[in-house]
């Protein structure tokens, strides 16, 4: 497409909706391009199922966590509906106030749209139908404001009418709904739509207040993001709306990112004073980021699972960036595409059952893979000399050592979780957090490395072992409680165990009320530990407490509890390995944080410079390929200006510049050195150095200047 | 009182009612009368009426419209987001909605002119008709041309009508510098603390006393006189608190008349009001639940601003205290506080005199984009790759109000920011981040 224009500027060129692209569904694109293509169907389906699994699973914990503060938004709603109703002195005498829910969600603006959908698709439900959502980027002036209100409020309305609604709608003043917006054609309509109730019996008087409810539904409008508002449209709306207060029950909605100052901030007291404000605290997203973790990825019932370098990017854009669980859940969308789609062998990434059938299915290239996996290797360096020959040349034989060894990684994520959260109970309250106070940090130090070789696992032991008794028992009780939800053999024997050692700290309970020792008199040291803040101070103790220690004899609870400590270190020992240490890991396991890091936190300018120094690196064309770092004179006329530019300083003489840029473009042409015309300026050479330079002020590297005639600015520092 | 009662030309009934329903304002509502003449007479053809908020003048004009049946339209101007809108109405008002949908899609002044004029032939005005203009003030904000034909729209469409404007601004601060017709002005002075007692005194809860309401509100205006004299707001306030005040009455511990009891009563009470519902950090409704409730447990109830903390991601917190710090440190400084090796600069040069502390007395200043991140790279403590999420946080902190753009939307070439939040603000977040930021504030060196 062509413009002729005698102007700068940009076109916008909308594409045309004639032309039609092939639309390929979702599996060809999946199958494009993906190794193995044979499996490649089944992958996708494996994939798919696994999503669709984790979407329901996140919905279903967002409606939960959101539950408390709808329905305590829901009973603000019909209680305000219910006083505006009265008709005694004090609500006739006092101001006719807009009731308003200030609703705080935190800065995580990705999610909020979630909640706000579900808590206008529950106020329909259950308060009013007549619910509208503003953006305030579509709101830029009141008349857009009104306009957006309107439409939604009435039109959705229209739409959904059913047939005895229709007459009402004739009646009332069609011609002035198209005309213009204002709050009186929205009253209008409303007293229309509310006088005529299906189930109310004109002639009866209303007595019943349940009816009087129905018959006055509140007029509600959510602000999705009050900061963002123009804050003299907002002053306007406000205005206006409380003129109609009397005829029309609105109730105001707002979503604030920050913190509720921010209404005095927007709203002078003349305008604040018309509203009745009411807080709502939402769930904080990194507790919300704790469920969320708990439900999918703490969970053996999800077979596919992010190695610790994963895991480690995800939780940093979290922390870091953005705050936004939407944003982690899509960053597990897209570990979850890319495992399926570059690792064939993620055949066996699903249920047992199905695990199982598909080994019997590999094909031998899939075999020759899972012959190639470090873990597999690793595995087979263990096993005796014939075995290993076995292995590696018998396709049947491998297919049944590796259908148990996915026995053995499906048991061993079933015992994993639970120790990981019976440890995590033992160790999130202890002083100073050793090993961590939210269960993602311990987990991020169990995928790293043997969790009982690390130190600050050492040290949180021994801050167990002076717990005192009470605590002691009330966390293994705990810790039985996790158990008691595992269903594995393995796990059902350690809490036979643990019921056990409980039973006997409670035998000793009876024991010393007989003959009541030091021991229980002596407050918990741990808590006298608490107060201690400097790290010195606590090691201090904590060598004097050995001391007295060793000094002392050890009593039966002292005992009982290095018994329960050791019971508890076996099983971390037993259970906690690291996913590496498992064969056939990488089946399950999606290790590439690069990719992951590439995709979700793009670094654009690092980009356009890899691509202008080194144009190889894009391009793989084998004639840009150089050593050295220096840029071979027949890359794009982009890279070579790029690279000239790199060694001026802060001015650039644009003649010099087309001049240096001639001289290399003509090497590159292969014209003679000597010969008259070598490195001299034609008319395709200026042009081409143009464009280059233009596009290079538009990547923002250059920029034009008045300082000095026929010069320009760079706009970055440093070296080639 | 015997101005208002006797107009000619207006029934002296309905006279009666409407002074029983203007107490204090018999003066304001007289001259108003006299101005407008008899009803089949032509009227002035501009009024402005200017007075504080909650004077009474929508109150005094709605009355005599209603009272005395005069044919009126009012129009707000907050409402009126096109001129559009207030034609529509004005038509419809007076000539019913066939005639507003004369009007063509986007009416201009001269379409209004027209349309009025050709109903008006159809159906002349017996008595004056009134425009009633609410929120005036709004007005100057559109187009001049507007204000002008307004106030001589008698002469233009030639009916026997008056526009009357409501404003909070004195009428020198509305005259457009073109010139144009003058009004009558009308000032509502504010009402005096004894006129507030009268009014406010005639909304006598219906079980009690007048004398008992009385004092009541001669308590309240006690306490509050002070800082508001708005009516709307303190009939507001009368409302809320009056429960609390007949407690101990329905206790049986003071009998009605002992009004010192009853003060010490609720004296505290009012105080505690005049800091929470009459700034709106509690809202009436938890006000009301508040007063059943014990006193301890109404002290859990905190007000809105004492919500100031923001949780934020962690680069973001570091943008935030880079962007204080580039908006309180004069740009110069940058290389003491932020270069490792910034060698002997001398003390006299560096600190001015004047310049010191009065940083933050003068407000934050402008500072562009490669600032803002030259100094959160030299305070952030690690590594951080340029990455598009760094960028897309400062536009978040824009949207959040934690910052604000200085330059226009649309340049995108070096924008410019201000840091928008205080300095307890940004000491509590370098709190969280372990980062001593008064070290680095030029003005608390
Ligand atoms: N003289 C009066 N007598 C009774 N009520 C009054 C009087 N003046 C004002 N009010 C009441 O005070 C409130 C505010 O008055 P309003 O006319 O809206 O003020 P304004 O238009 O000047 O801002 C209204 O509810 C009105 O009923
Ligand atoms: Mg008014």
């Amino acid at each position: 497409m062509a413009t002729s224009s005698v102007s700068k500027g940009c076109f916008v060129f909308k594409p045309s909706a004639k032309k039609k692209k092939k639309t390929l569904s979702l599996e060809s694109y999946f199958v494009q391009g993906c190794e193995d293509a044979e499996s490649s169907e089944i992958r996708f389906r494996l994939c798919q199922e696994l999503w669709d699994e984790i979407k329901t699973d996140t919905e279903v914990l967002q409606d939960e966590l959101n539950r408390t503060i709808l329905d305590s938004l829901l009973d603000f709603t019909r209680k305000c509906s219910s006083t505006r109703q009265n008709s005694d002195w004090t609500s006739q005498m006092r101001a006719s106030e807009i009731p308003t829910a200030a609703l705080m969600l935190g800065v995580n603006v990705p999610d909020h749209d979630m909640t706000f959908q579900s808590l206008s698709d529950m106020l329909k439900q259950s308060v009013s139908p007549h619910v509208a959502s503003v953006q305030a980027k579509e709101c830029g002036a009141l008349k857009h404001l009104m306009k957006k209100v309107l439409e939604r409020l009435m039109d959705t309305v229209v739409v959904v009418d059913d047939e005895d609604e229709e007459e009402n709608v004739e009646t009332s003043p069609r011609v002035h709904r198209s005309m213009h917006c204002s709050l009186g054609i929205l009253c209008d309509w409303y007293t229309a739509r509310t006088k005529k109730s299906p189930t109310g019996t004109p002639g009866k008087k209303r007595s019943s207040q349940v009816r009087d409810e129905q018959q006055q539904p509140p007029v509600v409008i959510i602000f999705k993001d009050l900061e963002a508002f123009n804050p003299r449209v907002l002053q306007d709306f406000i205005l206006i709306c409380s003129q109609y207060i009397d005829r029309l029950p609105l109730t105001f909605i707002f979503g604030i990112a920050t913190s509720p100052s921010t209404i005095q901030h927007m709203l002078p007291h003349s305008v604040s004073s018309l509203l009745c404000i009411e807080l709502f605290q939402s769930l904080s997203c990194t507790q919300h980021l704790a469920t969320v973790i708990d439900k999918l990825i703490l969970a053996s019932r999800i077979h596919f699972k992010l190695n610790g370098k994963v895991m480690q990017v995800l939780i940093g854009v979290f922390l870091y960036h953005d705050f936004s669980v939407r944003n982690f859940i899509k960053g597990l969308q897209l570990a979850l595409l890319e495992h399926f789609h570059s690792q064939p062998l993620s055949v066996l990434c699903c249920k047992k059952k199905q695990a199982l059938f598909n080994v019997t299915q590999l094909s031998k290239p899939n075999l020759d893979r899972i012959r190639q996996l470090p873990s597999f290797k690793r595995y087979v360096e263990k096993q005796e000399a014939q075995e290993q020959v076995n292995l590696m040349t018998d396709d049947s034989h491998l297919k049944e050592v590796c259908q148990q060894l996915i026995k053995d990684l499906h048991k061993y994520h079933k015992n994993y979780y639970p120790i990981l959260r019976c440890l995590h109970t033992l160790t999130s309250s202890l002083p100073r957090y050793p090993l961590g106070k939210q269960i993602r940090e311990l987990y991020l130090i169990c995928l790293a490395k043997n969790v009982w070789e690390n130190e600050d696992y050492q040290s949180a032991m021994k801050l167990v072992k002076m717990l005192a008794k009470g605590e002691m028992v009330s966390l293994l009780q705990k810790c039985v409680e996790i158990l008691q939800l595992s269903k594995s053999k393995k796990m059902k024997n350690a809490l036979v165990q643990l019921e056990e050692l409980l039973a006997k700290f409670k035998q000793l309970d009876t024991a010393t009320e007989m003959t009541p020792t030091v021991e229980a008199s002596i407050p918990s040291p741990i808590k006298n530990l608490q107060k201690k803040t400097d790290l010195f101070q606590l090691q201090k103790t904590l060598l004097e407490m050995n001391e007295s220690r060793r000094a002392k004899r050890l009593s039966p609870f002292e005992n009982l509890r290095n018994e329960a400590l050791e019971f508890i270190d076996n099983l971390v020992k037993s259970h906690l390995s690291p996913p590496e240490s498992q064969p056939l890991y990488e089946v399950c396991y999606y290790s590439s944080s690069a990719t992951v890091r590439r995709h979700l936190n793009a670094t654009p300018r690092t980009s356009i410079q890899a691509a202008l120094s080194n144009p190889y690196y894009y391009l793989q064309n084998d004639s840009l390929k150089s050593e050295d770092g220096t840029v071979s004179n027949t890359a794009p006329d982009i890279c070579i200006a790029y690279k000239l530019h790199l060694e001026c300083g802060r001015l650039i003489n644009l003649y010099d510049w087309l001049e240096a840029y001639s001289t290399v473009v003509s090497a590159a042409e292969g014209n003679d050195q000597d010969s008259e015309n070598f490195g001299k300026v034609d008319e395709v050479k200026h042009a081409r150095f143009i464009r280059a330079v233009s596009a290079l002020e538009f990547l923002g590297f250059i920029k034009s200047t008045k300082q000095k005639t026929d010069h320009v600015a760079r706009l970055t520092w440093g070296g080639c | 009182m015997t101005a208002l009662l006797q107009h000619p030309g207006y029934d002296e009934e309905r006279l009666k009612g409407v002074a029983e329903k203007l107490p204090c304002r018999e003066v304001q509502a007289g001259m108003l009368l006299s101005l407008m003449g008899q009803p089949h007479q032509y009227s002035y053809p501009s009024i402005f009426i200017y007075g504080h908020r909650a004077s009474g003048k929508s109150h005094v004009m709605h009355v005599l419209m209603k009272e005395l049946e005069l044919s009126h339209a009012t129009v707000s101007c907050v409402e009126c987001v096109s001129i559009a809108l207030l034609f529509e109405q004005v038509l419809l008002s007076f000539f019913g909605c066939d005639a507003a949908s004369l009007l063509p899609r986007s009416p201009s002044l001269s379409d209004f002119v027209r349309v009025y004029r050709q109903q008006c032939s159809q159906s002349p005005a017996k008595q004056t008709r009134y425009i009633v203009m609410e929120k005036a003030e709004l007005l100057r904000d559109t187009d001049a041309s507007l204000l002008s034909a307004l106030l001589r729209l008698q002469e233009l469409v030639e009916d026997n009508v008056t526009v009357i404007l409501l404003s909070e601004i004195a009428w020198d601060k509305f005259r457009p510098n073109t010139g144009c017709f003058e009004p009558l002005l009308l000032h509502f002075p504010d009402y005096s603390k004894s006129e507030l007692q009268q009014i406010l005194s005639q909304n006598v809860h219906p079980s009690y006393s007048a004398g008992f309401y009385s004092a009541y509100i001669n308590i309240l205006l006690g306490v509050f006189y002070s800082v508001c004299r708005d009516l709307r707001e303190l009939r507001h306030l009368a409302a809320l608190n009056f429960s609390k005040f007949c407690e101990p009455l329905a206790e049986g511990k003071v009998k009605e008349t002992d009004t010192h009891k009853l003060w010490k009563h609720i004296e505290p009470h009012l105080k505690k009001a005049m800091q929470t519902v009459y700034l709106r950090e509690v809202s009436s409704l938890q006000w009301e639940q508040m007063q059943q409730m014990e006193e301890e447990e109404a002290g859990a109830l905190r007000g809105l601003s004492a919500h100031t903390h923001v949780e934020l991601p962690y680069y973001s917190k570091f943008l935030l205290i880079a962007a204080y710090l580039a908006s309180y440190n004069p740009a110069r400084t940058d290389k003491r506080f932020f270069l490792k090796h910034h060698g002997k600069i001398r003390k006299t040069n560096f600190l001015k005199k004047n310049e010191k502390t009065s940083n933050h007395l003068l407000g934050p200043k402008p500072f562009p984009l490669d600032r803002l991140l030259a100094i959160f790279y030299s305070v952030v403590d690690s590594r951080v790759a340029p990455t598009a999420s760094i960028f897309s946080q400062i536009s978040s902190l824009v949207t959040l109000q934690l910052l604000a753009q200085v330059s226009h939307d649309d340049q995108l070439d070096a924008p410019k920011y201000k840091c928008a939040v205080s300095l307890d603000f940004i000491c509590a977040i370098a709190r969280t981040v372990n980062f001593d930021i008064v070290k680095y504030l030029y003005d608390f060196l």
